[in-house]
Formats: C-alpha cells, structure tokens, sequence
C-alpha cells in the first residue's frame, strides 16, 4: 500500500510528474502522501490519537492549526478533509483557501450539517460512511427504547439515592416483548432496528418514503402503514430518517396528538425532525408518556431548556456511534471514500446535492 | 354475602404498600377469593385461620416460617409472585403437605428484557451519557466520551434456563457470538436456534465473553459463584450484567474488581441486601450501573404474574394438576 501511495500522491501534487531525489526516504513519503485537514488531534474537539495515527497512514495530516499557522503553504497540500462531529466547519472563506481540495470525508451518515451545494460549486466532493455507523447507531435505539420503557435511568437515581430506604413494589415500567414498534425511516439503519425489534417478538410497522420488498418486509416482520395509521397504532415510534427540508419538524403537534397516550417517541434521526417546542407541551400535558432523544437541536440544548427537567425524558449527548469499534470503522470507511476520489476509482458512498 | 363466604380464603400480605399486592389485582382476586390480609388475619385469628387455603406472596412477603403454617390448617397451596423461590424453606413446606408454585411463563420475557436493557445501557454508557447531557455546566460532549460495540460482541450466559435462553434469542439478532453455560446442556436445535456454544467449564466462558451476563437462581451452589478468581478470568475490556440474585456475585470483590479495571463495568439489577446501605462503595462507582430489581417490573407482566398464580392455586384446591408446581429439591 505505501508504495502504491507514493506512486500516485506524486503523479497527483502538483500537476505534471516532479520528480525529487529522495534524500531521506521517511520524510519523503510523507510529503508525498496526499494533504488532509483535521480539526485536532485528541482534546475535546479533535480526532482520537488512534484514529490520527491510522489517517497519517494514508495522508499527510495538517491540522487547523498548523494551517491557520502557514496558510499559502498549507493550504496547497490540501486535497481531503476529514470531518468529524462537524468539525471542522465548512465555509466559503475555508473552501476559498484551499485550491486543491477534492474530497471531504463526513465520519457519519448526516451531512445537514455541511452546505453541499456550496462545497458542489467548488467542484469538491463529498462523501459519507453510512454501513460504519448502521449497527451502532440501531444499537442505540434499542438502548433508548428499553431504558425508558423500563424506567432506567429515573430507576438508577433510585437505587443510588442517599433518600432510598426501600424498592417500592408498584413502581411499574411498560413491557416491550410484544408490544407494537412504528419505525419512521426503513434505511439501513431503521432497517437494522427492526431486526433487532423482531427477536423481542415486537409488532414491527414502518414508514418510508419507498416501501421495502416483500422479501425484506417478511424477513423482519414489519408492516408498511402510512404515517397516521404508524403514530396512532404504536406504543413505542422511532425516528431514523435523514435530516432534509422534507423531514424537518415531521413530529409537530399534529403527529403528537395522534400518538397514543400510553406511548414513548425515540428519536436517534436529528433533532430538528421533532417540533420539540410541541414536544415538550406534549410530554407535559402527558399526550405521550415519554421521550427519549439521542439528538436535539441545537446540541447541547441550552441549560434552562424544558426538556431538560421533565422526568418522562431521556436525553444522551449524541453518542449514537460513540464507540470504540465504530470510530474506527467510520474513519476507515471515510478514508476510503477520500482515497477512492483522490485516486479517480469509484466512490462507494458520494452524497450529493439535492 | 354468601358468595363471599363460599369462595375460598386467599392471605396477602397486604394491598399497596411497600409489600402489597397490587391495588389493579384486587378486583381480579376478589372474583376467584375471599381476600385477607396479613392484618385482618392477625386481627381475627381464630375465626380466618380455616378458611385460608391459599396464600400468594407478593415481592416475597408474607414470611413463611413455622408459626404461620401451623396455625392454618387448611392451607393447600402457596403461590410465589415470580420465578425465584430461594427466600422459602421449600422442604418445611412440603411437610406440612402445602404445594408450592411459582410463575416462570410471566416472568420470562420481561426479566430477560431487563438483562438488555442493562447490557445496552452499560456499553453505551447511557446513564453516564444521561448526566452529561443534562448536567447544569455541560457545553459540549468530549469526543472521547466512548463506550463499547454490542453487535458483534461476544455474550457468555450463565444459567440457560427459560430466560437465559430468551437473553440468547435478543442477543442473536445484535449478531452477538453466544456462549453458555448450564448445570445441563441444552438439546442441539436449541442451541443451533439461537446459535449458542456450550461452555462445559465456567472459565472457558468467562475468558472469551464481552459480557457475562448471570442468569442463574440462588442455590447453595450458586451462592458467590462470580468471586475474585472468576471476575480477574474475564477480559479487563468485559462487562459483568446480574438480574439474577445479588448473592451470586461477590460483592466486595466486584468493587475491587471495578476499582482496579480488572473488568470495565458491571450493571446489577439485583444486589444483597436490596437496597444496598447508602454508604455502599457501590454506589458511588462511575462505571457501575444499579437498578431497583427492575426484572418483572411491568404492567403485563405483573398482571401476568397474578393470573398465573391463580392458574395454580384453583389447580391446587380442585386436585388438578399445577401448571408450575415447585418441588423441594
């Protein structure tokens, strides 16, 4: 692989075929490995020390400090960007700055963040990892779903209060073997929810904007229903839809007031799907007993924010693919996308404008 | 009145409460018995001690021991809410010629949810991630906030009983590799359903496992069967899952355990005593998840459990056979 890298990094930087003596043989492999922008290395904001150390595999890694450091030069290496928890953001004034940019990487399935019609007049292109985060991210909707069902985490405040002097016998979750789960979004990831739904015996409907086939729909047990019929048939809706114009604020009052009043939302999609101002009125005029929310918008949500004080919400900092192993499998497969342009091949997963 | 008086007695402990059957059961029970609670009885001993046939222990209570069975001679049957029976002397019982039954069908499913739910909640770091995302001076998450894959991963089960194996089935649609461990090996198919490994030796699960999860009843052989050597033979990256009886897991060798990193973490749905003191080391451990013995505790499956106990109490009293009679070992 590093003698395939040299081969072509060199063919590609600067045009025409320079050919340079190598005089130490490390040093020169890193020039020619391709220039790719981080955020940082380790800290709060930047890439895990493992993760930097396998993109420096396949690139020369610049971060935003080093480039803000020594722009003009830095910022001719640059042919890829890797973006990670939206950082770093994407604007014209950076765009501007980098004439050799081909490629971002998003590490993640959700671009709503970047302005791709922007980055698309740029002539760079985009790409995302949507099969490293698939498990993971179903993983954790069934996380959400089960831990408010059964009271988790209100039951774990419980078991550590110092005011606790015993376990009251009628303290009741819901059940979730065999009651009805409405799947919004039947991508991969909603995809990967019903599979796992199905081995709790649950009722399995769904709503896509295309029905699967028959062989899939039966392979999980799941039932195509239009919206209304899913929201008022449900005791547990989840969300697993892209963030688009279409999708935005698709849970309002509306669809609240549909649901029934015994049932929980779980939205592991993006925040802004959800109306959460007719969120929180419904979670507090109990129209359904309970949310649990992976995402919010913004994140975090402002600090004197209602959702934040009602005990009928779960709400995670956005750790849908927070893993050890998903990580590394989103920087993977973004390295592969960013490889596959910057080497003219195929691109498994380019997104495009819409 | 005369319906009343016909019906045969039922004792509970009480309704509502800390220890009391279910205010939502009452109705149903009153169609099928006279109910008396452990006040009215002590109340008016001498004239309900022979009408109670039957008792139903609700979370455990009331306690059976001599004196009580002594003093109704016409107990027939007494009916456990739930799945354990390790808190009665089964044998003193049996002499006094009382039959036992318990509730495994109800208890099932929701227990072997609740080993999920614990599982999920422990590798994603969920209650920690809950705190963080609504504590007062929280700006942003680290992105080194990271908790561990489930699918994929590696589940030893101890105890492959009806919820263990129910455990299996979840944990096969996360693609999770599933090994066991039984008293008794269970038969090919159901093994090859669920794709299952049998561990004959204990250690050989705990070295490979992601997570062990104890699935076990309380019996003198099982009583401290996860200690010092078992927790420091299971990966220091493993999570250890109880919703069986606090009793099966060393305790003060699991606080060492999780102190040191010899494993990662543990999610306990059961603790002994129940609560745990509020000064326990326990409670005070990051990567420790406890809750309230959530295992049964659902709308359907405590009505579940009711109807099932009446199921083996109007046997019990008509000569048919229980469905879910408990014998003394």
């Amino acid at each position: 692989m590093p003698a395939e890298g040299r081969g072509w990094a060199a063919a590609e930087v600067g045009g025409a075929a320079e050919r340079t003596v190598p005089e130490r043989p490390g040093v020169m492999a890193e020039q020619e490995l391709p220039g790719l922008l981080i955020m940082d290395v380790g800290g709060t904001h930047g890439v895990q020390e493992s993760l930097a150390a396998l993109l420096k595999k396949h690139f020369c890694v610049i971060t935003m400090k080093e480039l803000l450091e020594n722009k003009k030069e830095m910022g001719k290496k640059i042919q890829s960007i890797f973006v990670s928890e939206c950082r770093p953001a994407i604007d014209k004034e950076l765009l501007e700055s980098l004439p050799n940019l081909k490629v971002i990487g998003n590490s993640g399935v959700g671009v709503d963040h970047l302005n791709l019609k922007m980055i698309s007049n740029f002539g760079v292109k985009v790409t995302n990892t949507p099969h490293a985060v698939a498990d993971s991210t179903a993983d954790m909707g069934m996380a959400l779903m089960l831990a408010s069902a059964r009271r988790l985490v209100e039951g774990s405040q419980i078991a550590v209060s110092p005011d606790t002097k015993y376990f009251a016998a009628d303290w009741l979750g819901v059940e979730v073997t065999r009651a009805t789960l409405g799947i919004i979004g039947m991508g991969r990831i909603g995809y990967k929810v019903a599979q796992r739904a199905r081995a709790f015996e649950m009722k399995i409907l769904y709503h896509n904007r295309n029905r699967r086939s028959k062989e899939e729909e039966q392979a999980v047990g799941a039932c195509y229903s239009e919206m209304e019929d899913l929201l008022q048939q449900s005791d547990f809706v989840m969300l697993v839809v892209n963030l688009t114009p279409e999708t935005e604020k698709l849970i309002g009052k509306k669809e609240l007031g549909l649901m029934k009043h015994t049932a929980t939302l779980i939205n592991i999609s993006r925040g802004a799907v959800i109306d959460q101002d007719a969120l929180v009125e419904a979670l507090q005029n109990k129209t359904i007993k309970a949310a649990a929310l992976d995402v919010t918008y913004p994140e975090p949500l402002p600090r004197n924010h209602p959702l934040l004080k009602l005990n009928n919400v779960i709400i995670t900092p956005h750790i849908g693919t927070a893993t050890v192993q998903a990580t590394h499998m989103m920087a993977e497969e973004a390295i592969a996308n960013m490889l596959s342009v910057l080497k003219c091949q195929p691109i498994p997963s380019e997104v495009f404008p819409q | 009145m005369m319906e009343g008086e016909e019906l045969p007695g039922l004792l509970v402990n009480e309704v509502g409460g800390m220890h009391g059957i279910l205010h939502d059961h009452v109705e149903f029970l009153k169609k099928h018995f006279c109910l008396i609670t452990m006040k009215e009885f002590l109340e008016s001993e001498k004239n309900l001690r022979k009408k109670v046939q039957a008792i139903y222990l609700w979370w455990h209570k009331p306690v059976i021991d001599k004196d009580l069975l002594q003093s109704l001679p016409n107990l027939k049957v007494i009916a456990n809410s739930g799945v354990g029976m390790d808190h009665l002397d089964l044998k003193l019982i049996a002499s006094f010629g009382v039959k036992m039954a318990n509730a495994p069908r109800a208890v099932s499913s929701s227990t072997a949810d609740t080993g999920m739910a614990l599982l999920l909640a422990s590798a994603r770091r969920l209650v920690e991630g809950y705190h963080v995302a609504i504590s007062p001076g929280m700006e942003y998450c680290e992105a080194d906030f990271l908790g561990v894959e489930v699918t994929g991963a590696t589940l030893g089960i101890i105890g492959m009983g009806s919820i263990g194996y129910k455990i299996a089935l979840r944990a096969k649609a996360f693609e999770m590799k599933i090994l066991y461990h039984n008293r008794t090996r269970r038969k090919e198919q159901e093994e090859q359903a669920v794709g299952a490994i049998y561990c004959e030796k204990l250690d050989d699960l705990l070295c490979q496992a992601d997570f062990v999860m104890v699935v076990v009843s309380l019996t003198p052989q099982t009583h401290k069967l996860i200690g010092k050597r078992e927790m420091e033979l299971m990966k220091p990256t493993a999570t250890l899952v109880n919703i069986s009886r606090g009793a099966v897991v060393d305790q003060e060798a699991l606080v060492i355990a999780l102190r040191t990193g010899v494993i990662r973490a543990a999610a306990l749905d059961v603790t002994y005593p129940e609560p745990l003191p509020r000064d326990h080391p326990l409670l005070k451990l990051k990567n420790v998840i406890i809750t309230p013995h959530l295992g049964i505790k659902t709308d359907k499956a405590t009505r579940m459990i009711t109807e099932e106990a009446v199921e083996n109490i109007l046997a019990a009293l008509t000569g048919l056979p229980m469905p879910s009679e408990v014998l003394p070992s």
